[in-house]
């Protein structure tokens, strides 16, 4: 291993937001001289968009359109094809970030079917004889604070065998009172998700109490679409049979780079709901959905 | 022959008188020298003892500075030194430094705060099991690609992920049958496992690792071992929270400056910041809320490095959290693991821990609801023993609460107890982790308590032992002590089971001697009896008896009226088991030694310590280590040192007598046996200022009789020559010329039989210093024995140098030379007309010949032979390798002649002018000692009738070295 590339972003976190400058430095670190025939510096942003195994037979049509939807994509000459001298040379440079035109920059999103990524690829030509060099780095991009407040939308839960739908034999249920709320369903990213239960009382001894908080992708165009849900991540906030009529507390962080505001665009939408799932002993599990609208503030 | 009767004649009066030196009456007013000398004073001091020459040591010592406290001047270099290490965070953190850091950040709470590390113990120690323990793990390794992670995902996302994923996913390991011992090493091999993994840079391992472990406190299987369980896992946790916290800081060193220890959010800078965020990112995920909430807990203090207000955020969080926590055991603990790191990082944020408290009444009910009831079933664990399951978490818990609160927060808390219809549990908790001082003052209404509180199966002789514990520490108000003591007393005397009662007994106890007289002790000893008697159940509680006995002895150390509580002896009777009951003996010797001032002829005291000491003393065996025998024989001479008869000497006699059957096998106290017996001749002597009447006569020769009897059955060639030696000159003191006189006979006959090597703290040294030392103290004892009329002129003398002939000494030693100079002083002692020293009453031999001719001539003959032995010795050592010995000797001699010969006989000059030369012959006389020895021969010849020395001097030529 002759020579070695490394891009660093200056941030530690690496996040960045529209209309900033995009500062770091590029690093070579060589035992001797490096001939290069030019180094260059490329900023991408795009998503990707996949279709999940179930819909691929129906919408084949669809796999045409499901190519990536370039965001940004721009290259510049860091450093004219010459020499650097041995040991480590560090190369700063800035790169804006700026979006051309009307295209909003949407911030970086890690999920299933829809991937939004942003990375700087730092790429080094060299001579025949040697292979060219490229190493990327991704950077995060959030998206500006959105203007006004936001407004607080509580919801007020209570599940009981009644409010069930999807019940095969609702005699066979045990009986159960469970009361809570959610401070708010429109939820600052930043911010966990809050709210109490309380299992006011129930018949069979709960096993376990838990929060799932799922995306849901959809892909799509005048063709037809695709609408997946997916598990992100699975909180427990009771675990084994809790005191009745003590108010547990929901309270869950979204998971950075796995979670972005609510996102709708005409190809594809990103939207996120979480349920509560209350499984009790006999195995009875009972889940009550509620829709979340995630923004940046 | 020429030099006895030419032994310099000597005037010891004029010369003793010319000799002393210049008596100065010495100031006692405030000086002493071993006075400790305060640097303030010093001055004054120095003013005070102007003038005084009498001790050259005294004075300088005086004048200078006390350097210790010179050094001590301004700040204290420990104190310093703490000071200035104080920032150790740029340190990589090593254990010790780690360590030390510790204790920096427990004394945040002060040091009146019992600290976790004394409960660790004790929780490890009691709630043990027999049953077989599981660990469950999901560490596997091995892992197939994740398949649904898109191929977007950056590299180290994606890795991270899966390592991640591991944890839900991988392999199962599961370590089952595991005993409790193994359960601990497994335990122990994870927190390595941890500390390896973050060493190696593989945080998320160690992650897994403190997940796993945390994991494994959601379950309850074998509950008895909880507690223990709980204490070890989060051992674990606490390293985990250090290794991250250090990690983080150790990322703020900012060009080599670390982090002052009370930093602000705003000095980290963004990668320690942006590490710290991850962590709680990473740990907001994990699936599970146990792990969730321990792992958080566990890192709690690096909320520090976001925000000022983070730690006091998240308190109320945690404790909030823990209510999802359905078992009502797992959620105590949870609760308590909380504010120990509570406690630790923001001792001041009392708000969550009263939070918690009243979280954990509020789910009180769930102990007694069917999920308990049927785990407890299938455990097959009785409500007594789980509900003290509880007791190191809630106790813990009231400890963090009551640390440094006000009265009226305790009295709430104790309100909101009560409202819960006065649980045992709960009081029981209350008692131990509240004040003393505030249980003591309401120890009536405690009582009340305890006897009106609901059972609901925890034993109420907990709640008196408890209670028991807080009286031994504070005092109750006057006027309650009797009542309170009746009351409790009542309860525990019902108690059926011998351990149950002993424990609630063994802390009355302190109780009772505290503020009682002997009458209710007694009366507590004789219950105990009572009690523990049946089916030997004392057998099965010496610890507690042992301590029984102990706060018995620290309350009453008058040991008259100890032995006057007629319990105390048939207590000490239930220590049947030999070890146990010599160690009782010795606490009870230890503080007599410690506590009885006077000397005692009581004869309770004494029938109850010999019996003690007879106990003692007859543990001894011959397996009996030397600092056992040591110590007891140190006890047993402490008792024997104290007791005192007055005036009834014979009484004394007969108790050495008693004394002496009873320890005949420790040494030792024979030893102090003969002293003491020496010493009571003498005291006798005193009495009778010297003039024996026919009875006390009798006595001492009883005394002495004792003495020559009890010295052959020692050991130790040594102490058998002194004691020899010192009874000797007892008698001699005493006119017991005879016994005297058989006495040094069987010194001398002994010395044969000295050994070459003797032992000595354990280490076999040569013997020939010991014997020098004793034989020329002999022969100065010699100087004054009268000669036996039957016997020969200097019979002693003459048999103690036969044997000193006959003894063979070392081969290249000179020790038998340098004894036989010395018994040319002794000689030339012998031929004054009077004695330099004689014993009162008794007539020496200056006396008894009265400088017969016959007797000098016996002297000359003897000194002739000694004299010509020595020569003889000087020509063998004309070898090359033993010049310098030779020439030492000579000098030595030299000296001899100097001091004791009259120079103005011409051989014995020309001897010495011989010996001079042979000193100096080979070049290694030393020669400041030798230009000294002529300046003290000039100086002499200054003095009347020494004008020879003038002569002398001439004649000694100083060879010059080239």
């Amino acid at each position: 291993m002759g020579t070695a590339l490394d891009v660093r972003v200056k941030r530690a976190g690496k996040v960045y937001h529209d209309g900033e400058v995009l500062s770091g430095v590029v690093v070579i670190t060589s035992k001797d001289t490096v001939q290069h025939q030019g180094i260059s510096l490329t900023m991408e942003g795009s998503v990707n968009l996949q279709l999940s195994a179930k819909n691929v037979g129906v919408f084949e049509a669809f796999c045409s359109t499901a190519k990536p939807i370039q965001i940004i994509n721009s290259t510049i000459e860091m450093v004219k094809p010459g020499k650097l001298p041995s040991g480590k040379t560090e190369i700063p440079f800035e790169f804006p970030l700026q979006m051309k035109g009307n295209k909003v920059l949407y911030e970086t999103y890690h999920g299933v079917f829809v991937n939004i990524q942003y990375t700087l690829r730092c790429d080094m030509r060299r001579s025949l004889l040697a292979k060219d060099l490229t190493k990327t780095c991704e950077f995060i991009v959030h998206s500006l604070s959105q203007k006004g407040k936001l407004l607080p939308s509580p919801v007020d839960f209570t599940i009981t065998p009644e409010t069930l739908q999807n019940v095969k034999e609702r005699a066979s249920l045990p009986k159960f009172l469970i009361r809570g709320h959610l401070n708010s369903t429109n939820c600052v990213i930043t911010q966990p998700l809050t709210g109490e239960l309380v299992v006011e009382s129930a018949e069979a001894a709960v096993k376990s109490i838990e929060l799932q908080l799922v995306r849901v992708e959809t892909c799509g165009c005048a063709e037809g679409y695709a609408r997946d849900a997916t598990e992100i991540q699975n909180i427990q906030i009771a675990d084994g049979d809790v005191c009745r009529g003590l108010p547990i507390p929901i309270h869950m962080v979204f998971p950075r780079l796995f979670t972005c505001p609510t996102l709708e665009t005409t190809n594809f939408k990103v939207e996120f709901e979480v349920n509560i799932v209350v499984l009790l002993h006999d195995d009875h599990l009972i889940t009550e959905n509620f829709p979340l609208k995630l923004c940046r503030m | 022959s020429y030099f006895l009767r030419h032994a310099r004649s000597r005037n010891y009066v004029s010369e003793s008188e010319v000799c002393k030196l210049e008596s100065v009456p010495l100031d006692f007013g405030d000086y002493h020298p071993l006075k400790p000398i305060t640097v303030t004073e010093s001055k004054t001091k120095k003013m005070n003892r102007k003038g005084s020459t009498s001790s050259t040591s005294s004075s300088s010592s005086s004048s200078m500075m006390d350097p210790l406290s010179s050094v001590l001047d301004g700040t204290d270099p420990l104190s310093l030194f703490a000071a200035a290490a104080d920032p150790v965070t740029t340190a990589p953190p090593t254990d010790g430094a780690r360590r030390k850091r510790d204790k920096d950040e427990s004394s945040a709470v002060g040091s009146d705060f019992e600290p976790w590390s004394s409960k660790r113990g004790e929780i490890l120690a009691r709630y043990t099991t027999t049953e077989k323990l599981s660990i469950n793990l999901y560490m596997g390794s091995e892992k197939g690609k994740a398949t649904t992670t898109g191929s977007a995902v950056s590299e180290k996302v994606r890795t991270r992920l899966e390592e991640l994923d591991d944890l839900e996913e991988g392999s199962q390991k599961e370590l089952l049958n595991l005993t409790q011992q193994d359960y601990m090493n497994r335990i122990e091999e994870l927190n390595q496992s941890l500390k390896d993994a973050w060493s190696s840079d593989q945080k998320v391992k160690a992650l897994k690792i403190v997940i796993q472990c945390s994991k494994l406190l959601s379950d309850t299987t074998v509950i008895q071992f909880y507690p223990s369980k709980f204490v070890l896992i989060t051992d674990i946790l606490d390293t985990f929270g250090k290794l991250v916290y250090e990690r983080i800081l150790s990322m703020c060193v900012d060009n080599r400056v670390s982090l002052p220890d009370n930093f602000s959010p705003e000095s980290v800078n963004d990668t320690a910041k942006e590490t710290c965020l991850n962590w709680f990112f990473k740990i907001a995920s994990i699936r599970e809320l146990i792990p969730r909430f321990y792992v958080e807990a566990a890192i709690l203090k690096c909320n520090k490095f976001l925000s000022k207000t983070g730690i006091s955020e998240c308190l109320p969080r945690l404790t909030s959290m823990i209510r999802g926590i359905g078992d009502p055991l797992v959620a105590v603990y949870a609760r308590a693991y909380l504010c120990r790191v509570g406690m630790e990082v923001a001792p001041q944020l009392k708000e969550s821990l009263n939070k918690n408290f009243f979280d954990f009444l509020l789910t009180f009910k769930q102990i007694h609801g069917d999920t308990v009831q049927n785990q407890l079933v299938v455990q097959c664990v009785e409500i007594p023993l789980y509900l003290t399951l509880y007791s190191p978490a809630i106790d813990w818990i009231l400890q963090c609460i009551a640390y440094h609160a006000p009265d009226v927060l305790l009295t709430e808390m104790m309100e909101r107890c009560k409202k819960l219809g006065n649980n045992a549990l709960l009081l029981n908790s209350v008692m131990s982790a509240f004040r003393a001082e505030f249980i003591a003052a309401r120890s009536m209404d405690f009582i009340g308590m305890i006897k009106e509180c609901d059972e609901s199966g925890f034993p109420k002789h907990l709640l008196f032992r408890s209670l028991g514990l807080n009286l031994a520490l504070a005092d109750p108000p006057e006027n309650d002590r009797l009542q309170i003591l009746n009351e409790a007393w009542k309860v525990i005397t019902k108690l059926k089971n011998p351990q149950d009662y002993i424990n609630c007994a063994e802390v009355w106890v302190e109780y009772t001697c505290r503020h009682f007289t002997k009458r209710e002790v007694n009366t507590v000893l004789a219950d105990v009896i009572k009690h523990m008697t049946p089916d030997r159940a004392f057998e099965d509680a010496y610890p507690q008896l042992q301590s029984i006995i102990q706060k018995v002895i620290t309350y009453i150390y008058d040991f008259a009226l100890l032995f006057s509580v007629e319990k105390f002896l048939p207590f000490l009777d239930m220590f049947q088991k030999e070890s146990v009951r010599v160690e009782v003996c010795k606490c009870i010797m230890e503080s007599f030694i410690k506590h009885q001032q006077e000397s005692t002829k009581d004869p309770v005291i004494l029938n109850a310590l010999l019996h003690i000491c007879k106990t003692m003393h007859d543990s001894v065996n011959a397996l009996t280590l030397e600092d056992e025998k040591r110590m007891l024989a140190a006890l047993i001479n402490g008792f024997i040192k104290m007791v005192s008869f007055g005036r009834d000497f014979e009484q004394q006699l007969s108790f050495y007598v008693e004394a002496r059957s009873m320890f005949c096998n420790l040494e030792p106290v024979l030893v102090q046996l003969i002293h003491s017996v020496n010493q009571l001749a003498m005291e006798t002597r005193r009495v009778m200022k010297g003039n024996h009447s026919r009875k006390t006569a009798a006595f001492v020769r009883a005394c002495v009789a004792f003495c020559f009897i009890t010295i052959p059955s020692l050991s130790s060639i040594f102490t058998r020559l002194n004691l020899y030696l010192h009874s000797g000159q007892v008698a001699l003191a005493n006119q017991c010329l005879s016994q005297a006189d058989a006495f040094f006979k069987a010194a001398v006959s002994l010395v044969p039989e000295v050994p070459k090597m003797i032992s000595v703290d354990g280490k076999m040294r040569p013997s020939d210093a010991f014997l020098l030392e004793f034989l020329c103290n002999f022969f100065s004892t010699l100087l004054v024995v009268p000669d036996h009329p039957e016997q020969g002129v200097l019979f002693l003398v003459r048999g103690l140098l036969n044997v000193i002939q006959d003894y063979t000494w070392e081969d290249n030693s000179d020790d038998k030379v340098r004894i036989y100079t010395n018994v040319l002083h002794l000689l030339s002692a012998m031929t004054q007309e009077a004695f330099i020293y004689h014993v009162d009453k008794v007539d020496s031999n200056d006396t008894l010949y009265g400088g017969d001719s016959k007797f000098l001539a016996e002297i000359n003959k003897l000194s002739e032979t000694v004299v010509s032995q020595i020569l003889d010795h000087l020509k063998t050592l004309g070898k090359e390798e033993t010049l310098k010995r030779q020439s030492q000797l000579a000098l030595y001699f030299f000296n001899t002649i100097l001091a004791h010969g009259d120079l103005r006989n011409n051989r014995l000059n020309q001897l010495s002018v011989n010996l001079w030369n042979l000193a100096q012959k080979h070049g290694f006389a030393d020669t400041k000692t030798m230009v000294k020895t002529l300046e003290y021969i000039k100086r002499r010849s200054k003095q009347p009738e020494m004008s020879h020395f003038t002569d002398l001097a001439l004649r000694l030529p100083l060879q010059s070295r080239t």
